[in-house]
């Protein structure tokens, strides 16, 4: 099947996998599962002909570890799961952070925790996404909202991984995941792709983590006559363990600021509505789609509400989120889980305005009236 | 006559002294791997070294070669996406008998059935050394450690007839006393398409031996020297006598298709430089 | 570093990287090596070495060097 062009009904992973292929992913490590699989499927399918290769793993495990290492040998990889493998992949996602490899992990988040309501949506790897793999790390999440923004926010996220030189996760969930809307493919020429900036020194002066100015070292690849040392062990310049007082600080705190330095290049959010509301919406992913609807229904009720919805989920848009709590009446926080983002809007509320949850965890897209109740409760 | 490399090309010899305990076999095994790369005269950045943790996981260290350190169970998982996103690299994987076969197990029966061309070296002590000397999958049956302080009550996996079984191309043991043997079977396993495994009986004094063996490290390997016997002397063993022997030798070598190699014929364009590449 | 010389062969022993495990002194065909107090291989039997260097391979700690200094 060749590449669909200009207007296309779509599915939201379709779309997802046809931007991860226009952003120049050549390698695909995965292992099946409900409701992340179409992304396997047409990698399997369209990898191939792009000179590429769909590997399918013997779990998450090996498949967030072969991407890592796909990566380290220079192609540009990825791989989508759900929430059991999502709790697989934790282990060498920490690897991949640590080691500094651009990837991408897709998360069409269903119900947890376990088996959970195999397969419906849900919104609750949010704290997992943050803090899954075990120690201290930064991560870049994404979360997309329409089929559009599948295949948008893919490519931005392989823009992310290559600029930071980290993996990125596209946190979406199942009712974008399999939603079909009809979606805008841009001419591939036309896109803007970040590609990882290669040592400008010879071989024997590489110092494989050894940053820039910008913090994020240049990267070699297995093959080149430029040694590439990769470890997980806390590790120097050189790539090499080392144990000495200091390294690991070093390290972290460099790991942290390559990333917090640059939350401008990073941070998105989008707001809708009014600008002056009695109630401000926050919300992510399918969750924000009922919000924009309840905009105008609360409107009917002479309630002014609006919608902050988070794009970037990690690093937290802290100063958007805080800017909007100051603006406003009340806040509501609507998503698909028992209440993860509204500790961090609590986090950030420096001016006491009254943060009410509407919490979706039933197994389907949130309903309106969970959060149409929330919202007269804070108006109260 | 052309100057034969050394294995200082691929030793990084400016890290030494090595970590492992007196008597480890680990920095013979470490020898005899460079030594085979210099034989096959393959340029270090060809070479991509993908270890697990344990101490064997400790090797990359001491590489020049590319290497990776990954986690535990993991370097085959980490080496099939290495060799797949350039497959002009030797990756050779290096592991320990718990790391391989007990926490990397599922990934060690899926390369070999997929037959994907990585070597792995198994330096196998019969034991998790770095954590203290626990029974590990190839512990033999009864034998003492710190989680089986009165024997252990599993049986241990053959690591060779477990590759031989899930489809390994190139299957052989050795151990770290039959040096030149094992260079030949390392080399072989380098040189060879396709999943290639050389487990090297290795010592571990300073937990194994301590518990199972009397004496010192000299006992040690003579242990190891004395338990590994050609096919021909194993089978003429009774069968009590053969529960305490190892077969070394080439016991796999056949010619099945890695999976590289099927993939490009079911998947002609993946073999070209596609239409995507290079953007 | 010891170092000792016959016609043929020189034997490097570094001190600091050997770690007394005695598998060169107890594994050399021909006995070249006896053990000193603590361990460290000595070289008692120089003439004896027939250059096979399967103790600088069987060195766990890469303390041992063969080298040929004259080859015939």
């Amino acid at each position: 099947m060749s590449r669909p062009e200009g207007i296309q009904l779509m599915e939201g992973n379709h779309a997802c996998a046809w931007g991860a292929i226009d952003a120049g992913a050549r390698f695909y490590a995965g292992y099946p599962i409900t409701p992340s699989s179409e992304i396997a499927e047409v990698c399997a399918r369209e990898l191939p002909a792009y000179g590429g290769t769909y590997i399918q793993m013997e779990d998450e495990i090996g498949s967030m570890a072969a991407i890592v290492g796909a990566s380290l040998s220079g192609k540009k990889s990825f791989t989508a799961t759900s929430g059991p493998g999502f709790s697989l992949m934790q282990e060498n996602l920490g690897v991949g952070i640590y080691q500094e490899v651009p990837c991408v992990v897709v998360n069409i988040q269903r119900v947890g925790p376990a088996t959970g309501l195999a397969t419906q949506p849900a919104q609750a790897d949010v704290m997992q996404a943050r803090w899954g793999t075990h120690g201290d790390h930064p991560i870049i999440v994404l979360c997309p909202a329409t089929v559009q923004e599948m295949y948008d926010f893919t490519i931005r996220a392989f823009n992310l991984a290559e600029r930071f030189r980290t993996p990125v996760i596209l946190l979406s969930d199942q009712v974008v995941g399999q939603t079909y809307e009809n979606i805008s493919l841009p001419d591939p020429a036309s896109l803007k792709l970040v590609t990882r900036k290669k040592p400008g020194v010879p071989p024997e002066e590489y110092l494989p983590y050894q940053p820039d100015e910008n913090l994020v070292p240049p990267m070699a690849a297995y093959g080149d006559r430029h040694i590439l040392h990769a470890s997980s062990t806390c590790h120097c310049e050189t790539g090499y363990s080392n144990f000495k007082y200091g390294t690991n600080r070093q390290l972290l705190t460099r790991l942290k600021d390559k990333i917090y330095n640059y939350l401008d290049e990073i941070i998105e959010v989008e707001h809708f509505g009014p600008e002056d509301a009695d109630v401000t919406l926050v919300s992510f992913g399918s969750a924000s789609r009922v919000c924009k609807y309840l905009v105008g229904e609360a409107e009917k009720e002479g309630i002014r509400v609006n919608l902050l919805r988070l794009i970037t989920m990690w690093p937290f848009p802290d100063q958007e989120v805080q800017k909007a709590l100051a603006n406003t009446g009340a806040c509501v926080v609507a998503e698909m889980n028992q209440g993860q983002v509204i500790n961090e809007v609590n986090r950030v509320n420096t001016t006491n305005t009254p943060v009410h949850l509407a919490s979706g965890i039933d197994g389907e897209l949130i309903r309106p009236e969970i959060i149409m109740t929330s919202i007269r409760e804070a108006v109260k | 006559m052309a100057v034969k490399l050394s294995y200082r090309e691929y030793f990084k010899e400016e890290a030494l002294p090595l970590m492992w305990c007196a008597g480890c076999g680990n920095g013979i095994l470490l020898r005899a791997i460079t030594d085979a790369l210099a034989d096959l005269e393959i340029p270090p950045h060809q070479v991509v070294v993908s270890t697990g943790i344990g101490c064997w996981g400790k090797a990359d260290d001491y590489m020049k070669t590319h290497g990776f350190h990954g986690s535990h169970g993991r370097a085959l998982a980490f080496g099939t996406g290495i060799k797949l996103g350039n497959p002009d690299l030797h990756v050779i994987a290096l592991m320990g008998d718990g790391d391989a076969l007990a926490i990397g197990g599922n990934h060690f029966i899926h390369a070999a059935r997929r037959n994907i061309d990585i070597t792995a070296i198994i330096s196998n002590n019969f034991t998790y050394g770095m954590t203290g000397g626990q029974y590990s999958p190839t512990t033999p049956l009864s034998y003492k450690t710190t989680t089986s302080p009165i024997g252990v009550a599993e049986p241990a996996f053959d690591v060779c007839s477990l590759s031989e079984e899930c489809g390994a191309n190139y299957v052989a043991r050795s151990t770290v006393y039959h040096v030149t043997q094992l260079k030949r079977f390392i080399a072989a396993a380098i040189q060879k398409k396709g999943f290639n495994v050389v487990e090297a009986i290795n010592t571990c004094p300073t937990h194994f031996g301590r518990r199972n063996i009397p004496g010192d490290t000299v006992e040690m390997m003579n242990y190891v020297k004395e338990i590994s016997i050609s096919k021909s002397r194993y089978e003429k063993l009774d069968e009590e006598e053969k529960a305490k022997h190892l077969v070394t030798g080439e016991l796999v070598n056949r010619d099945r298709p890695d999976f590289l190699s099927v993939y490009r014929e079911i998947n002609p364009a993946a073999s070209e430089t596609g239409r995507g590449e290079g953007k | 570093m010891t170092k000792t010389e016959n016609k043929d062969v020189v034997i490097h022993i570094d001190e600091t990287l050997c770690k007394r495990c005695g598998f060169c002194i107890e594994f050399c065909n021909t006995k070249v090596y006896e053990a000193d107090q603590d361990g460290l291989p000595l070289i008692k039997n120089l003439d004896q070495c027939t250059n096979c260097r399967l103790c600088e391979l069987r060195c766990p700690d890469f303390a041992i060097k063969v080298e040929v200094v004259n080859n015939e």
